[in-house]
């Protein structure tokens, strides 16, 4: 009994004093699914400027990237403020390779590829500063990635809320569906954030999702 | 020619999260592709592609892996019971976990009732080079 009074007044003061402070939001996923390019539409249209620098070569974030105090709101008035982080893409490899064929040289390529393993390195150690988490992916690509698996399972093992996004609706080859049906017990919505399709949508999810 | 090497649960049942890592990460940067009976735990599957991270040289250039889990999900009613008795009773020694070098498997595919797995064509044999 006591141990139960103990419990519910520790959620309690936790609930508490976790509203009001600084809420952290994480953009996360495999590199190239879009992260960068959602993060700037959220910054661009909240806040009137880019936070990150997005490239069609994967891993062009290799930093963790903050924007402070962003601030939206929705038709009913409601504010929401956080902090967005948008972190490198997950990947188990990383093939300096795959840069010289994108037209990179050697030098250039194989400290990409280094600066690239420690992005991943960082990302992983941020998720357990996050309060809610975005996993933004590639929908032309197949969802059943055992990376995308173990990114969704450790945040589940840490009770993080997640969205899922499944961006790039706007190209023939994507499948929301499929994405749909990997995740079945998360939210999941399809967006274009390059073009801003479903981005309204995007919004009224965040406020469900941070609560 | 692919080796693989097949890791029995009680091999890593009882070793720390980090051994269990190094473990498989030892095996894989030897060239050999991990057959292991059951899955890591999330952590340590985390973990596995953190210190393959700090592993990667222009030689090693990470890892491939993908873990065969029977799925709860499809399961309903009596069956569905069953599966989580099973799993309480098994934990972590369900299912199956391939591990490869991504210098010699290119993906891991899983299909409901298959794996496939696609390796990268050796280019000096390929070029007729020794």
């Amino acid at each position: 009994m006591v141990m139960f009074f103990r419990n519910f007044l520790n959620k309690l003061l936790k609930n508490f004093f976790n509203k009001k402070k600084h809420i952290k939001l994480g953009l996360y996923g495999p590199p190239n699914g879009g992260k960068s390019t959602l993060a700037n539409k959220i910054c661009v249209d909240w806040l009137g400027e880019e936070m990150s620098s997005v490239s069609h070569i994967a891993h062009e974030t290799r930093e963790i990237n903050i924007k402070e105090q962003v601030n939206i709101k929705n038709k009913k008035g409601r504010e929401l403020t956080f902090s967005l982080v948008d972190t490198p893409g997950i990947a188990t490899r990383i093939d300096f390779e795959d840069f010289v064929k994108k037209g990179m040289k050697t030098g250039k390529a194989k400290k990409r590829a280094k600066e690239a393993t420690k992005g991943i390195i960082d990302a992983i150690k941020w998720l357990d500063t996050m309060d809610s988490v975005v996993i933004v992916l590639d929908s032309t690509q197949d969802p059943f990635s055992q990376v995308n698996i173990t990114i969704i399972g450790n945040l589940q093992a840490r009770n993080i809320p997640v969205l899922i996004v499944a961006n790039k609706v706007d190209l023939k080859k994507s499948n929301l569906d499929r994405v749909k049906s990997a995740f079945p017990q998360y939210p999941v919505i399809g967006v274009s954030a390059k073009y801003g399709k479903n981005i309204k949508q995007f919004y009224e999810n965040l406020f469900k999702l941070v609560k | 020619m692919v080796t693989f090497q097949f890791i029995p649960y009680q091999e890593i049942e009882y070793l720390s999260s980090a051994k269990r890592v190094n473990k498989l990460l030892n095996v894989v940067k030897n060239n050999k592709i991990v057959i292991m009976e059951g899955r890591l735990k999330k952590q340590e599957e985390a973990d596995l592609i953190e210190i393959t991270m700090e592993e990667i040289t222009p030689k090693f250039r990470g890892i491939e892996i993908s873990v065969v889990n029977p799925d709860k999900g499809k399961f309903g009613g009596m069956k569905k019971v069953k599966a989580g008795f099973v799993g309480m009773l098994l934990g972590d020694r369900q299912g199956m976990t391939i591990i490869g070098p991504a210098s010699i498997v290119k993906k891991i595919e899983q299909n409901p009732n298959k794996i496939e797995l696609f390796t990268r064509e050796n280019k000096r044999k390929r070029n007729g080079k020794k």
